[in-house]
């Protein structure tokens, strides 16, 4: 599988990562190399195999419901870029976001 | 002739302590960002822990919804960027969601349609953008606060099995009943804590294809949801009868015009890629688990409305009205624990009780009348030791002070007379001062012994038993 | 010999017995840092004011007569993806440079509760994303062995520091090799326990389904007594192993008379270099010596891993960082009209080529059109490779291979190769796609004097059989007595990495 130019721009897109138009070039020559690798997973007969997600094997890890303290919200705006007041301040949200 | 084919999709707040993935209280007015910690905020390093109470109610709601629950579930992340989205992506289920298949049965114009529910799963709700001058178009920056993220949110997606407006409204009024009998939600939607979302297609009747789906958004009643919808159906109905194509878009509901106002086009749908959240174990519903939480579901709304009907026996208006919620038919039951006859609490409830409770703003749950008071007023009636008329404002009284029906008839005095030889004196006393009328009614003008009683109950203040009074009147005037 | 040459091991004793105080010995570890981190780099922040508060307080404590704790009074260096509560943990990225976060790592709790000092924060490719540290945003690190060459990566500065003596022990973190493979090109014993051991709450997320912190350090005793203290269970990590644990370092015997080692054959192959085969080979041949039984395994699946790992991690990896957004915290571009594009121009600008390229591999492999093609594929191919793990772990109680097909390459030398780059983590993914153990042990060295790991790898949750087997092979060698003649660099340069 080849990887474009054009793919990486519109990956960029969905991952909200602006790249340069050099590295849009650069990416997909290196992903494809990449992707030579990966391909070789279809060789491989999974058959029935599981899709193994996660190697804990844990099920059913539960925190009874108790509202605790939060932290001081002073601690929580501390490494804002922007803020007001209590809130954190962002540019205008477009509506096609 | 078209037909809508209408589904909806609720999200319900979840009425837990602390929020689905951390510690933090879910209380709804705290000041901005102040019900915050390192987990709803996103930040680097720190992880999610499920809330054993938020999962208990999905299955508890999913199981009063009529759904399979699922042997194993599990959460997944819904990838997308956005200000109040403070991980960006949702942690939400996509793959297992804790109930499929469910259904309602809704009431309408006598006849019981079944809504179907396609899903219900667990996610987390986000913050919330406040737009520099109160709307998002115009604002140059927006303000975040995260309180919200993380709180808990039950969302239900029922099949696109809905047919007309009125039976949105009804389904949403019933699911809306369902989740307040199981105490899971407050369902409030001045508050957020119940949102609907709607998609609406049309197509010609009887068809079994389906058109364009139009979502509607900034539904904010479930009379917003009913109006929007006719409006919709109308508008898709002429679209398409001017031999145009209904575009697949969203729409927002301006409650100002009553009419929908297009937002954006959809075009190709978002990419979410969806996959199993690794930081959160799967969950294992064990069946005996289900059948515990089984074990502790409440009478829901449906089946007590026909066990009024036919424990009862109380006509179907009733027995809807005294089930609309819980409180209300647990009082109504106390009631006729206490006293017995149904259909004449059920008079009371719907009546006196219901009209006060209105024209104070006072719900059931703070009524001060006990459902012993009002079962040993009823009695009182019964005995005779009040009248009907007195026992109206005995009643007020109880409403307003909560004091006991004895006390109240007592401190003022309002016990019925019923003693002979007091009535006869004042029946004389008013034929005495009413001669003219008195010898109306003895030439046979019966009506004229209204006027002459009305008199006898002014001088007792609504005190004399008015049959006896009649009788007493009659003996002395008629042959 | 100065205190911060010493071992884990060995300074306790006389810390507990008040030989020398908590502050002598953290001061001539920040003397040795101050002296000699202007060359190795491996540290991104030295917190040396707090730490010397600290050393005076547990000093004060135990003047007191309070009883030593485990880890009193020892130096350590955590990687700088994991969270300090207000020392600023940059990940070693642009993106985090001023970041300070609000509270501990569980990691962090447990190491000072244990009385372990903090003396800085090691630097790491950016978000633990790399194989040699030259993926730092700050700068890369050296290797003490040789300053042309890489220390290894990600936890590139946490074994380099250890190895320099300009901490006691570190910890590091390992997604799919960055406390091994470090560890060996540094010539020290680096563990990753299996997944779900250590609290991952307060590490900075890479690749949740494989992230796992673990001690770095210079034999296998002082991990074993590391690992005491910060593995076992942490309800704010959900993944976290719920049961009761061995004395780890209880289960240091040296005896391995009845224990069977499985070589897989996958890990001989044509990639290894000669004298890293060699070196493994003369190891094999000592345990043989020792009694333990030697058998040829096979892991049909695990060539395969590397493909797998890059997959599932650069997808988790797209994710996890997805809320790098400037919002909350972190870098914010300048001059952006509106949230999308400030978060876009931000992420742009504020993160590094290689988390770029994996943020997009990931966002490829999520994607609709390659999701089932690439990443269920991933998953399935993963359960296959842990399923033939688990067949080889009812033969034998460990397996054993080279940590690295080579030893620390030259700086600079496969920056512009990324595929290069990834094919040096090939023997150290499959535990972490298993979720088991994995260690390194110093096994020799090369004809330029570079040193060469041994690893070795056992059941998930199986780390007393894996410190066993260490420690035995440990004790009948030399190679983890090595130590980097780093004189030489000590008298051109003064001054650490960056104070706070």
């Amino acid at each position: 599988m080849r990887i474009t130019k054009e793919d990486v721009g519109r990956i960029s897109v969905l991952a909200k990562l602006e790249l340069t138009e050099d590295d849009q070039s650069l990416f997909a020559e290196e992903l494809s190399g990449i992707l030579r690798i990966i391909d070789a997973l279809d060789e491989v007969d999974t058959g029935s195999a599981n899709e193994m997600v996660s190697p804990a094997g844990l099920t059913n890890v539960l925190r009874e419901d108790v509202a605790l303290s939060s932290i001081d919200p002073e601690e929580a705006l501390k490494n804002a870029p922007e803020r007001e007041g209590a809130f954190f301040k962002v540019p205008r949200i477009l509506e096609a976001d | 002739m078209f037909e809508p084919v209408i589904g909806i999709e609720v999200h319900a707040q979840l009425k837990t302590e602390s929020k689905l993935f951390c510690s933090c209280s879910t209380r709804f007015d705290a000041a901005p960002n102040s019900n915050t910690c390192p987990i709803c905020l996103g930040f680097p390093g720190a992880l999610p822990v499920l809330n054993k109470k938020a999962l208990l109610y999905g299955i508890k709601t999913g199981l009063a919804l009529n759904c399979e629950i699922a042997e194993v579930s599990g959460f997944d992340r819904k990838n997308y960027f956005y200000p109040d989205l403070s991980k960006n992506y949702q942690i939400t289920q996509d793959a297992s969601p804790v109930g499929v298949c469910g259904y309602i049965d809704v009431a309408l114009d006598g006849e019981v349609r079944r809504i179907r529910i396609k899903r219900v799963h667990l996610e987390e709700d986000a913050g919330k953008s406040i737009h520099e001058g109160g709307d998002i178009t115009g604002a140059s920056f927006s303000l975040e606060d995260y309180n919200r993220a993380g709180v808990p949110l039950l969302e239900i997606v029922s099949e696109p099995d809905i047919r007309s407006p009125k039976e949105a409204y009804e389904y949403l009024s019933m699911l809306r009943r369902i989740l307040l009998y199981l105490g899971v939600s407050d369902c409030k939607m001045e508050e957020g804590s119940l949102r609907c979302d709607v998609n609406i297609s049309i197509r010609a009747k009887g068809s079994d294809t389906f058109g364009t789906l139009v979502e509607l958004k900034n539904l904010n009643s479930f009379r917003a949801v009913e109006r929007s919808l006719e409006y919709e159906v109308e508008r898709q109905s002429q679209v398409v009868a001017s031999g145009e194509e209904v575009i697949r878009e969203t729409r927002h509901w301006d409650e100002a015009s009553q009419a929908t106002v297009s937002m954006r086009r959809k075009g190709r749908a978002e990419d979410y890629r969806y996959f199993p959240e690794p930081d959160l174990p799967l969950l294992s519903i064990g069946r005996t688990w289900v059948d515990e939480i089984r074990a502790t579901l409440p009478e829901l709304p449906a089946a007590r409305r026909m066990r009024f009907t036919e424990e009862y026996g109380l006509p179907e208006y009733d027995a809807s009205l005294l089930t609309d919620t819980q409180e209300l038919a647990d009082y109504f039951e106390a009631v006729v624990r206490e006293y017995g006859q149904a259909k004449i609490v059920s008079n009371w409830v719907m009546g006196e009780l219901s009209r006060l409770m209105n024209a104070t703003g006072i719900g059931i749950e703070s009524v001060k009348v006990a459902p012993g008071d009002l079962a040993a007023m009823l009695k009182m009636m019964d005995k005779g030791t009040i009248s009907g008329k007195i026992a109206k404002t005995v009643f007020e009284e109880m409403f307003r002070e909560g004091k006991s029906p004895e006390t109240i008839v007592k401190e003022k005095g309002l016990v019925q007379i019923t003693d002979e030889e007091e009535l006869a004196g004042i029946v004389d006393r008013v034929i005495d001062e009413n001669q003219k009328v008195a010898d109306e009614v003895r030439a046979g003008k019966d009506k004229a012994i209204g006027f002459l009683v009305g008199q006898v109950m002014k001088m007792t203040k609504g005190r004399a038993n008015p049959q006896m009074v009649n009788k007493l009147l009659r003996q002395r005037l008629t042959n | 010999m100065k205190l911060n040459e010493l071992r884990a091991h060995e300074l306790l004793p006389m810390i507990e017995r008040q030989e020398v105080t908590v502050e002598e010995a953290v001061t001539e570890t920040l003397d040795r840092i101050a002296a000699i981190d202007g060359i190795i780099k491996a540290y991104i922040t030295v917190t040396g004011e707090r730490a010397l508060q600290r050393a005076k307080e547990a000093d004060a404590r135990l003047r007191k007569g309070e009883p030593p704790r485990p880890l009193e009074g020892l130096s350590v260096a955590i990687k700088d993806n994991i969270c300090t509560k207000g020392v600023r943990t940059t990940g070693a990225s642009r993106y985090l440079e001023d970041f300070i976060p609000p509270y501990d790592a569980t990691v962090v709790e447990r190491l000072e509760d244990a009385g372990a000092i903090v003396v800085g924060k090691t630097n790491m490719d950016e978000f633990a994303m790399g194989s040699s540290t030259e993926n730092s945003a700050m700068f890369p690190t050296k290797n003490p062995w040789n300053l042309k060459r890489v220390p290894g990566g990600s936890s590139g500065g946490s074994a380099a520091c250890v190895i320099a003596e300009e901490a006691v022990f570190s910890l590091g973190s390992d997604t799919g090799g960055s406390i091994r493979q470090p560890a060996s090109f540094c010539g020290i014993v680096g563990l990753k326990p299996s997944y779900g051991l250590v609290s991952r709450y307060g590490l900075i997320g890479y690749a949740s389904s494989m992230d796992q912190i673990g001690p770095m350090a210079r034999d296998v005793k002082d991990c074993a007594l590391i690992l005491q203290a910060i593995a076992g269970y942490d309800q704010r990590d959900s993944q976290s192993y719920p049961n009761e644990l061995p004395d780890y370092t209880g289960c240091l015997i040296p005896d391995i008379r009845n224990i069977t080692v499985g070589v897989p054959k996958e890990f001989l192959d044509e990639g290894l270099s000669k004298t890293v085969k060699d070196a493994f080979m003369k190891a094999l041949e000592k345990l043989e010596e020792l009694g333990a039984k030697v058998v040829e395994v096979s892991l049909p699946h695990v060539r395969h891993a590397l493909a797998a790992y890059y997959v599932i991690s650069s997808a988790e990896a797209s994710s996890n960082l997805a809320r790098l957004d400037g919002v909350r915290y972190g870098y914010r571009a300048a001059g952006c009209e509106d949230s999308a594009s400030m978060m876009a121009v931000s992420r742009g600008e504020g993160l590094g080529p290689e988390v770029k390229r994996r943020i997009v591999l990931g966002t490829y492999v999520l994607s609709e059109e390659n999701h089932k093609k690439y990443f269920n594929e991933a998953l399935k191919v993963r359960s296959l490779i842990s399923q033939d793990f688990q067949e080889v772990f009812e033969m034998c109680d460990c397996l054993m291979g080279p940590t690295s097909p080579t030893v620390a390459f030259e700086a600079g030398e496969k920056t512009r190769n990324p595929l290069e780059m990834y094919l040096s983590d090939v023997y150290t993914v499959p535990p972490n796609l298993a979720g088991i153990p994995g260690i390194s042990v110093p096994c020799g060295f090369d004809e330029e004097g570079m040193p060469i790991g041994l690893q070795i790898m056992a059941g998930q949750y199986d780390e007393a059989t894996l410190l066993r087997v260490a420690y035995a092979f440990e004790q009948a060698t030399d190679f983890h007595k090595g130590r980097p003649d780093t004189q030489k660099g000590a008298h051109e340069s003064a001054g650490g990495g960056r104070s706070v």
